[in-house]
C-alpha cells in the first residue's frame, strides 16, 4: 500500500511541478486572502470586546493558514477527478494491488503542495510584521492542526471525485467547504458576531480549530485536547467517506 | 435598422442565448455573490461600532460588493465564450464574411451585459427585501442599476480583449484571481478613512473599483454625492473606453492571423 501511494504522490508531485498553473492558483489565492484580511481589515481590532494580543495579523493568519490547508486538499480532489476524467485512475485501479494506496498517494502529493504554500504564507506573515505570541510547541501544535485539516479537505474532496469522477464535480468539492470557513468568526472573535451567523457559528466545528489556532499562535492555548479530538473524528469519518467512495470508483470500472 | 445594428443584433442575441442556455455558467455568478453578500454582512456587522463608520447597518455597506463581483464573473463569461469562438474556429468563419469588427464586439458582450442586468435587478431587489434602505430614493436605486451594467460591461469588454489575447478559456480563467485580486484591495470592506495599514490604502486610492464601490455605496447611504458619482460613472466609462480599444486593436490582429 505504501509503495503505491509513494509511486502516485511522485508523478503527482511531478506534474504539479511541470504546471505552475495547476500550482499557482492554491498559492495565490491564501496569499491574496490573508494581503486583503491583514492589510484591509486590520483595523477591526479596535472595535470594543476585540481582545488578541498578538494583533490582527496574527489573527487573520490563522483563518488564512486552515483554509490554504482545507483548500490544498480540495485542489488536489481536482487531480483527482481530472485522472479520472483522462482514464488514468482507471488504470490505477487495475494495476495498484492495494487500492487504498491511491488515497494515500493522493494525500502524501497534497500535503506537499500544503507544506510549500503553509512555508510561503508564514514567510510573507512574517515579512509584513506578523507578532507570534506561542513558543515552538504552540506553533508545531498550530501547524499540526493545519496539516489535520488539510488531510481533511483532501478526504472530503477525493470521496466526492471517485463517486463522481468528473471536474465537474468541482463546485460540490469546493462550496461546503468555502461556507463552513465563512461561517467561522473569520473577521472578529465568536463573542463579537451576533445574529445567525453567531449560532452557526457556534456549532461549526470549524470555529473550534479556528480558535484552537489562535490560541496557539497567541500563546494561550485554548480548547486544545477538544480540538484535535475532533479533527481526528474528521480524519475518520472522511477517510471512511474517501474509501467507500473508492469502492463505488472500483464498481464503476 | 442599419446593417451595422442588425449585425450587432444577431451576435448579441446568439451570446445571450449561449449564456442562458448554460445554467452552470449563470447561476454560480448569479448565487455566489449572494451568499457572500449574506456571510460577509454578518461576519463583519462588529466593524459598525467603529468611530466614523458611516452606518449601522454592514449589509447597505457591503451591497455594492455584490455589483462588483457578478461583473467580475460577467468578465469570465463573456472572455471565456470568445475564447471558445476563437478555439472552435467560428472567428475563422466569421471573418469570412462581411461582419464589422464593432459589430463583433459590441455583440459579443451581449450575454455578459444581459446576466449583468439580471444580476444587478435581483442583487438590488434581494437588497431591499432584507431591509437595505435606499437613502436617494426610487432614482437612486435606477442609477445603480445603470452603473452595475456599465460596470459589467468593461468588465465583460475586459474579458474579451483577455480571451482575444490569450485565446484560450483557460487564459481567461488564469487572469480571474488578478482580477479578484484589484477587487479585494479596494474600499470594499471597510471606508477608505478607516483602513488602518497605509499600503492597504494607498492601493485602495488608486484603485478605481473603490470609486466604483464608492459611487453605488453613496446613493445607498448618503444620497446624492456628485462627486462620488462622477468618479464612478467615470472609471466605470473609462474602462469600457480603454478595454474596447484594446480589445478591438486585438481583434484586428486575430483576424489578420487567420
Amino acid at each position: 500500500m505504501i509503495s503505491v501511494g509513494l509511486g502516485l504522490a511522485y508523478r503527482q508531485i511531478t506534474v504539479l511541478f511541470k504546471n505552475p498553473s495547476l500550482f499557482l492558483p492554491p498559492m495565490l489565492f491564501p496569499l491574496m486572502n490573508f494581503m486583503s484580511f491583514a492589510g484591509g481589515l486590520s483595523r477591526l481590532r479596535h472595535v470594543p470586546g476585540f481582545s488578541f494580543h498578538s494583533g490582527y495579523t496574527a489573527f487573520t493568519f490563522v483563518f488564512v493558514l486552515l483554509q490554504s490547508a482545507v483548500f490544498g486538499g480540495v485542489f488536489a480532489g481536482f487531480g483527482i477527478a481530472r485522472d479520472f476524467e483522462y482514464g488514468f485512475a482507471r488504470r490505477l485501479l487495475v494495476s495498484a494491488p492495494h487500492r487504498s494506496g491511491l488515497i494515500l498517494g493522493y494525500a502524501i502529493s497534497a500535503l506537499t503542495r500544503w507544506t510549500m504554500i503553509a512555508i510561503v504564507l508564514t514567510i510573507v506573515a512574517l515579512i509584513g510584521g506578523m507578532q507570534i505570541g506561542g513558543d515552538g510547541v504552540d506553533l508545531f501544535g498550530m501547524y499540526a492542526l493545519a496539516l489535520i485539516v488539510n488531510v481533511v479537505g483532501l478526504l472530503w474532496a477525493c470521496g466526492v471525485a471517485m463517486r463522481f469522477r468528473s471536474v465537474q464535480a468541482g463546485p460540490l468539492m469546493q462550496t461546503p467547504v468555502f461556507l463552513l470557513l465563512f461561517l467561522s468568526p473569520v473577521y472578529v472573535p465568536l463573542t463579537l458576531l451576533r445574529g445567525w451567523i453567531h449560532e452557526v457559528a457556534r456549532v461549526n466545528p470549524i470555529t473550534l480549530l479556528l480558535e484552537a489556532g489562535r490560541g496557539f499562535i497567541d500563546g494561550r492555548p485554548t480548547q486544545v485536547a477538544t480540538a484535535f479530538a475532533v479533527a481526528a473524528a474528521l480524519v475518520v469519518v472522511f477517510a471512511v467517506w474517501a474509501r467507500t467512495g473508492l469502492r463505488r470508483a472500483e464498481r464503476a470500472g | 435598422m442599419t446593417v451595422l445594428a442588425y449585425q450587432v443584433a444577431l451576435i448579441a442575441r446568439r451570446s445571450l442565448a449561449r449564456t442562458a442556455r448554460q445554467p452552470g455558467t449563470w447561476i454560480p455568478p448569479l448565487t455566489f455573490p449572494l451568499i457572500l453578500m449574506a456571510v460577509n454582512s454578518n461576519g463583519l456587522r462588529a466593524a459598525t461600532n467603529l468611530p466614523g463608520f458611516p452606518t449601522k447597518s454592514f449589509l447597505a455597506f457591503f451591497v455594492p460588493f455584490s455589483f462588483m463581483q457578478g461583473a467580475l464573473f460577467a468578465s469570465g463569461i463573456a472572455g471565456t465564450d470568445l475564447a471558445r469562438d476563437v478555439d472552435t474556429g467560428f472567428l475563422n468563419r466569421l471573418a469570412l464574411t462581411p461582419v464589422r469588427d464593432a459589430s463583433l464586439l459590441v455583440g459579443q458582450i451581449g450575454g455578459a451585459v444581459g446576466l449583468g442586468t439580471f444580476q444587478a435587478v435581483v442583487y438590488l431587489a434581494i437588497a431591499l427585501l432584507a431591509g437595505v434602505h435606499i437613502v436617494a430614493g426610487v432614482g437612486g436605486a435606477l442609477l445603480i442599476l445603470l452603473l452595475a451594467v456599465l460596470v459589467a460591461t468593461g468588465f465583460g469588454t475586459l474579458g474579451l480583449w483577455i480571451a482575444l489575447r490569450t485565446g484560450s478559456g483557460e487564459g481567461v480563467q488564469s487572469t480571474f484571481p488578478l482580477l479578484f485580486f484589484v477587487l479585494l484591495v479596494s474600499s470594499m470592506n471597510l471606508p477608505r478613512n478607516l483602513i488602518e495599514v497605509s499600503w492597504f490604502r494607498d492601493l485602495a486610492t488608486i484603485n478605481p473599483v473603490s470609486y466604483m464601490i464608492e459611487a453605488i455605496r453613496s446613493l445607498v447611504l448618503t444620497g446624492w454625492d456628485a462627486q462620488a458619482l462622477v468618479l464612478g460613472f467615470g472609471f466605470a466609462l473609462a474602462l469600457i473606453a480603454v478595454s474596447l480599444f484594446l480589445a478591438a486593436r486585438q481583434l484586428k490582429v486575430r483576424m489578420a492571423r487567420t
